[in-house]
């Protein structure tokens, strides 16, 4: 193919320019391209805040895989109860902290330290894994709905607007009811509830998106509409989906322990935040300030670190002037 | 790029072999309304009735104002777009009516260079796999393999093919072109369609692209239909030129032939509009300005639609619709569509029209020029 072609004079270095004495033969050996993840993941590290609270929310994931090592430790499991007088005094009442309970025992003279540390597994599945189903499922339906127009995006935008209208908590607690309490259910009935705000985002994006001319050029060689919208619109909405994902992860923790404070959630023995702060007010007035603070400590502590978080990975990926925290 | 250069051009292919042929393409967009049912409902007449054949082995230039069809029509024939009516045959077989499924494969054998080197594409995407996607998207090479003709493919537009893994923010607007013109030669078509391929380029970027296209179709052996505005770009390139105006041709004609004799007086003064470089020269000159801007398309004017602009219209402008066909004793293959061709030697600038005052456009001072 020995063209006389004039070679493109203008070289994009950008920034690839190797240092004096570098091995040039390994610099030329794999240009690599300067990703816009790259760019996101750097801002993303040096932002203190996100850091701190990114090790926080991996302590919390630390303990939540590492909780029968808590209860070996201590020696108490999750659901033993321990009568009077060593988990409840004579009255039948809870214990407050001491050197035997680090936390106090709860109502039933369980340690409340293992139950913490259990109920972090609870609130990590469901908020993780019921984040990631709305987020899948409001990122297919914006796609198709944004993309395929007409009739299509008509219903399916109306079904989210419906969606949105309705108070999640009357319908989470009559899905419950209905169905059944369970882990499962949950997952389904949180996750199916939040994905419509998602969705009407990404439809949005899509919407201008799909009037680009890379958009056309991709029809223009035959590509078929499913593969346009993964491989060509989906990357270019991914960031708003990321932010979304990490910020709907403590809604989610909360809608959980809120389901659960109205016991439409994971059913009891199960260790479970929302569970204790209900089951604490029974308590509360005969001075056991231990049983409601401490698991209200753990939601509030945990809710905050994925919050900062969150809000680090969007200023990660859309970076404003003038943050409050450096 | 000095305009006085005859075409580069390849010979005429052995016969005249018709690739893409366009028989009375109509092409109308509805407007939307605000009302929820119309009566009468009004249509963008972008393309409206347009005759054309594409030879094998050449180019057919196709110039025109910004808004007159061209895109449109450059679109149609890539069936991006559905027909309102007309056909359009591509090396023998009818593609009008074919079904997405059924136009893959046309697809392979037809592709367009786009316009905008930063919008056309993806801005998320390494430009290996921007490339690759013909590959990916007809399934004809995995891997390594694919990997391989990519970078063959860069090679030969002259990128190096080691940026693989760049993203197209990372490449100058010249070479964004290179990139788009390397995902269009993937399966080595048959026949590219070049929507104004260096328009949003440098004038010394203009010249590589071109020199790049010319020398690919030399070596390939590709068709083109090129589309531009820039009429000095079109003349170095082309074998034959349409010049379009409101969504018809209103001329078509071997490219010197144009130059040398122009019959319709919009042909007449877009030549005019060229610059010339010496500023005496160009001084000496009459420029023939055209009243008035392109009128809208949504209701065209009857008859000849440049009747309202034209410096020599004359009632029956107004009246009956110019066929487009040899004037003056032309040859078969100048064609224009126009009740008064411009003779050799004429000056429209010193001409008048006959037309009724609100069949023309007046703007003070600058009907025709003094």
């Amino acid at each position: 193919m020995a063209l006389n072609i004039p070679q493109a004079s203008e070289e994009a270095h950008a920034g690839s320019a190797p240092k004096a004495g570098a091995d040039l033969a390994v610099v030329a050996k794999k240009i690599e391209g300067r990703s816009p993840w790259r760019l996101a993941t750097q801002r993303l590290l040096h932002d203190k805040a996100s850091m701190i609270s990114l090790s926080v929310i991996v302590f919390i994931i630390l303990v939540a895989i590492f909780a029968p090592v808590v209860a070996a430790i201590v020696g108490h499991g999750p659901n033993q109860q321990f009568y009077a007088p060593i988990g409840l005094n004579a009255n039948g009442q809870p214990l407050g902290p001491s050197s035997h309970f680090l936390l106090g025992t709860d109502t039933l003279g369980r340690d409340i330290l293992v139950r913490i540390a259990y109920g972090t597994r609870v609130s990590l599945i469901v908020g993780v894994l019921a984040s990631v189903i709305s987020v899948a499922t409001g990122a297919i339906v914006g796609l198709a709905a944004g993309y395929f127009g007409g009739i299509t995006d008509t219903l399916l935008a109306r079904l989210m607007d419906w969606l949105l209208a309705i108070p999640f908590l009357l319908l989470a607690i009559s899905l419950v009811t209905v169905i059944g309490p369970g882990l499962v259910v949950l997952l389904i009935v949180i996750g199916f509830l939040g994905w419509a705000s998602v969705g009407r985002i990404i439809r949005g994006q899509v919407l201008s998106i799909r009037e680009k001319e890379y958009v056309e050029a991709a029809r223009s060689l035959g590509a078929g509409p499913w593969r346009i919208m993964f491989i060509d619109i989906l990357p270019n909405v991914i960031a708003p989906i990321i932010v979304y994902t990490s910020l709907l992860i403590p809604v989610s923790i909360v809608a959980e322990a809120s389901l659960s404070f109205l016991n439409v959630g994971i059913p009891p023995p199960t260790a479970d935040w929302g569970a204790m702060i209900a089951d604490s007010q029974s308590v509360f007035e005969y001075g056991a300030w231990w049983y409601l603070v401490f698991p209200s400590l753990a939601l509030l502590i945990t809710t905050l670190a994925f919050n900062i978080f969150g809000d680090g990975v969007r200023d990660a990926f859309d970076p404003r002037g003038g943050q409050l925290f450096v | 790029m000095n305009a006085e250069t005859t075409a580069t051009a390849p010979e005429p292919a052995a016969g005249d072999d018709v690739l893409l042929r366009v028989e009375n393409l109509v092409k109308y967009f509805p407007v939307q309304s605000a009302a929820l049912f119309r009566r009468d409902r009004e249509f963008v007449h972008a393309v409206d009735g347009v005759n054309l054949e594409v030879r094998r082995g050449q180019t057919l230039g196709l110039v025109g104002e910004t808004g007159c069809g061209k895109s449109t029509l450059a679109r149609c024939i890539l069936r991006l777009y559905n027909l309102t009516s007309g056909r359009i045959t591509f090396d023998g077989r009818d593609i009008t009516k074919l079904k997405p499924r059924q136009m893959r494969p046309y697809r392979r054998e037809m592709q367009m260079i786009f316009q905008d080197p930063y919008g056309s594409l993806n801005p998320r995407r390494r430009v290996g796999s921007i490339i690759g996607d013909p590959f990916a998207i007809h399934k004809t090479a995995t891997g390594q393999e694919r990997k391989r003709k990519v970078q063959e493919v860069m090679e030969l537009v002259g990128l190096n093919p080691e940026h693989f893994n760049r993203f197209p923010a990372e490449f100058s607007g010249g070479q964004r072109q290179r990139i788009g013109v390397a995902r269009a030669l993937a399966f080595r078509p048959k026949l590219i369609v070049c929507d104004e391929p260096v328009s949003a380029l440098d004038v010394s970027i203009q010249a590589q692209i071109i020199n790049l296209l010319a020398d690919l179709q030399k070596e390939l052996g590709l068709t083109y239909l090129f589309i531009a505005h820039d009429l000095s770009v079109v003349r170095h390139v082309s074998n034959r030129v349409a010049v379009m105006y409101l969504g018809q041709v209103t001329e078509l004609a071997p490219v010197d032939e144009l130059w040398a004799h122009p019959r319709h007086p919009y042909t007449d003064a877009l030549l005019s509009a060229v610059p010339i470089p010496d500023p005496d020269k160009a001084g000496q000159r009459e420029r023939i300005i055209l009243a008035g801007d392109v009128p809208s398309p949504i209701s065209p004017p009857s008859g000849c639609r440049f009747h309202p602009r034209c410096p020599k219209a004359a009632p029956t402008c107004v009246e009956r619709d110019p066929v487009l066909e040899p004037r003056l004793g032309d040859e078969a293959d100048h064609l224009a569509a126009c009740h008064f061709p411009v003779e050799d030697g004429e000056d429209i600038s010193k001409s008048r029209p006959t037309i009724s005052a609100e069949d023309r456009v007046i703007e003070s001072g600058l009907l025709g020029s003094a």
